[in-house]
């Protein structure tokens, strides 16, 4: 993949919680528009990825870059305002906020104020759109976000992060969780999302769905990628599926 | 007849322990800073707030001069002296403290170790006839209007608006509120500029009654401390209940238990505690 075109470049990082060396050594690179999935097993150091690429957990050593630009270090609100969404593990809707107020949040003024334009990036999203992308929001807008079941919670989750139109969502585990049907309807937002030209980067358990919607895939196993290629190469390698992602794994890719 | 007389005290006292409680519960629930320089802001605030109205006889003016004086001194704290050591809270209560004492004696060499009082305009002296033939000092009547109207001020900007919404979203997961683009140390800069002023004006007003005098700052932070923890650190409701709740109580325990007024707040207090860890309004952090 060419330096130039790549919308987000990780090269060689190394993530540490103090003195626990959890990346050891991760490179990746997507494009825009492109969905690229990391999947591995429990604290195999998925979570870290993202939170290293957010600001939340800056790598000790190594370079990410957003169209070339290095973020490497930057702050994290910084980071949200050159174009990076991120839809955590768990959600963390703002309880105490109102479903309106935690959509209206990263569009406020204080958050840097909304992004886009004519060229730049993605079409942009509004309040609007993004209650007629998630129709049980609408219904729900004036409640508190903690009132919310798992699966609306999910939903305002992406719909926050769209407000800031942004060029790269990060996904950390969005089906953990949730219904057969809500995760069908969270497969369908990504493609969605992907036809809109955002790029995803996106961490997932759910194995099946994450090969039916990627465009490359990487697996990590204890802070390194043990394989790397277009999703249908990783369903025909039986063993990195039976070492690196578990029985269930190649149950569901089955 | 002496139940509304201490009831109206209370009240008074809980209008000015909500103007020092609510930046500091606020300040703690956005960043966990424990500033124990609250009451000393309240005290330096109230000292300048005394020259101004000493120097230009202009009790509004020495309002104003009071809050803003300390607001521009709790910036160079927060900047350069609380920033630095950034999730390190103990150190941050071992340097409050110092702040503190610093404030305290810089102010004992200004204005001496005498209590003085900050004069009143005309129009809030005097006595105030309310119904019942009850007859009460203006100026503690106003305060408690005064008290009410910067608790409602607060809590509509709080609850209502933009900018409150982003405060609670910092309150709420200050980490997530980053990543979706709050300048975060901005908006504690700003809470805590708010919180700031809102003590030195409590400074002002608070030392046209209970006078200014060295160590009136621990006293009044001890009060505003239990002020938050009833009613739950980092929530402004909590701040607006609890000054009512402390406020009452000390009034009517100085009147019926004269010897024991400390007593009466810290022991239900604890009481509470053990029922609420979290105070009445808290959640768990
Ligand atoms: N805040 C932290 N402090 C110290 N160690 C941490 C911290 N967060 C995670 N770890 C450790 O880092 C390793 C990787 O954790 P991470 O959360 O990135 O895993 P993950 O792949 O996202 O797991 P899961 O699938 O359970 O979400 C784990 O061993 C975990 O225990
Ligand atoms: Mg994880």
């Amino acid at each position: 993949m060419a330096q130039a075109e790549a919308l987000l470049t990780v090269r060689d990082i190394h993530t540490y919680y103090g003195d626990s060396y959890v990346l050891q050594g991760l490179s990746l690179a997507l494009r825009e528009g492109q969905i690229v999935a990391i999947l591995g097993r429990n604290g195999m150091g998925k979570t870290t990825l993202i939170r290293s690429v957010a600001g939340l957990t800056p790598p000790r050593s190594g370079d990410i870059l957003l169209r070339g630009e290095p973020i490497t270090g930057a702050r994290s609100y910084d980071i949200a305002r050159r174009g990076v969404g991120l839809v955590p593990q768990g959600r963390r809707i703002f309880t105490s906020l109102t479903v309106r107020e935690n959509l209206l949040l990263p569009a406020s003024v204080l958050a840097g104020g909304r992004r886009g334009g004519p060229d730049e990036g993605p079409p942009e999203w509004d309040l609007d759109e993004v209650l007629d992308q998630f129709p049980q929001l609408k219904a729900r807008i004036n409640n508190l976000g903690g009132a919310l079941s798992g699966g609306e919670q999910q939903m305002l989750a992406i719909g926050r992060a769209l407000m800031r139109n942004p060029d790269l969502i990060l996904m950390d585990e969005p089906s953990e969780g949730l219904s057969p049907r809500l995760v069908e309807q969270v497969g369908d937002i990504m493609t969605t999302l992907k036809k809109r030209n955002h790029a995803i980067l996106l961490v997932e358990q759910n194995i099946g769905m994450a090969l039916a919607i990627a465009d490359y895939v990487y697996v990590l196993s204890v802070g390194k990628f043990v394989f790397e290629g277009p999703p249908s190469e990783l369903t025909a390698n039986a063993e990195v599926i039976d070492r690196h992602l578990g029985v269930t794994g190649s149950e569901q890719v089955a | 007849m002496s139940f509304i007389i201490q009831t109206i005290n209370g009240l008074s006292l809980a209008a000015l322990l909500f103007l020092l409680s609510a930046g500091f519960t606020l300040t703690f629930g956005l960043m966990r800073v424990v500033n124990l320089a609250h009451g000393a802001l309240y005290l330096i605030g109230g000292y300048v707030g005394l020259s101004v109205v000493w120097t230009t006889d202009n009790f509004w003016l020495g309002i104003v001069a009071g809050g803003f004086f300390v607001v521009v001194l709790a910036a160079l704290i927060d900047r350069f002296l609380i920033r630095p050591t950034g999730e390190n809270h103990l150190a941050q209560v071992l340097l409050t403290v110092g702040v503190a004492i610093v404030i305290a004696d810089i102010a004992l060499a200004i204005w001496g170790g005498d209590n003085l009082r900050v004069p009143t305009p005309e129009m809030l002296r005097g006595p105030i006839f309310l119904p019942g033939d009850i007859i009460y000092p203006r100026y503690r009547f106003v305060l408690i209007l005064f008290g009410l109207a910067a608790a409602v001020i607060m809590w509509v900007l709080y609850r209502r608006t933009q900018i409150g919404a982003i405060v609670r979203a910092g309150v709420d997961d200050r980490e997530m509120a980053s990543a979706l683009g709050i300048n975060i140390n901005l908006l504690f800069a700003l809470v805590f500029a708010v919180g700031a002023f809102l003590a030195g004006v409590a400074g002002v007003v608070g030392g046209a009654f209970l006078t200014l005098y060295p160590g009136v700052e621990w006293e009044i932070l001890i009060l505003a401390l239990v002020v938050v923890i009833v009613g739950g650190l980092g929530s402004l409701e909590g701040a607006i209940v609890g000054s009512v709740i402390v406020g009452l109580i000390d009034a009517y325990g100085r009147w019926l238990m004269p010897e024991m007024s400390y007593f009466v707040i810290f022991a239900p207090m604890a009481v509470l505690l053990l029922v609420r860890p979290t105070g009445i309004f808290g959640q768990e952090h």
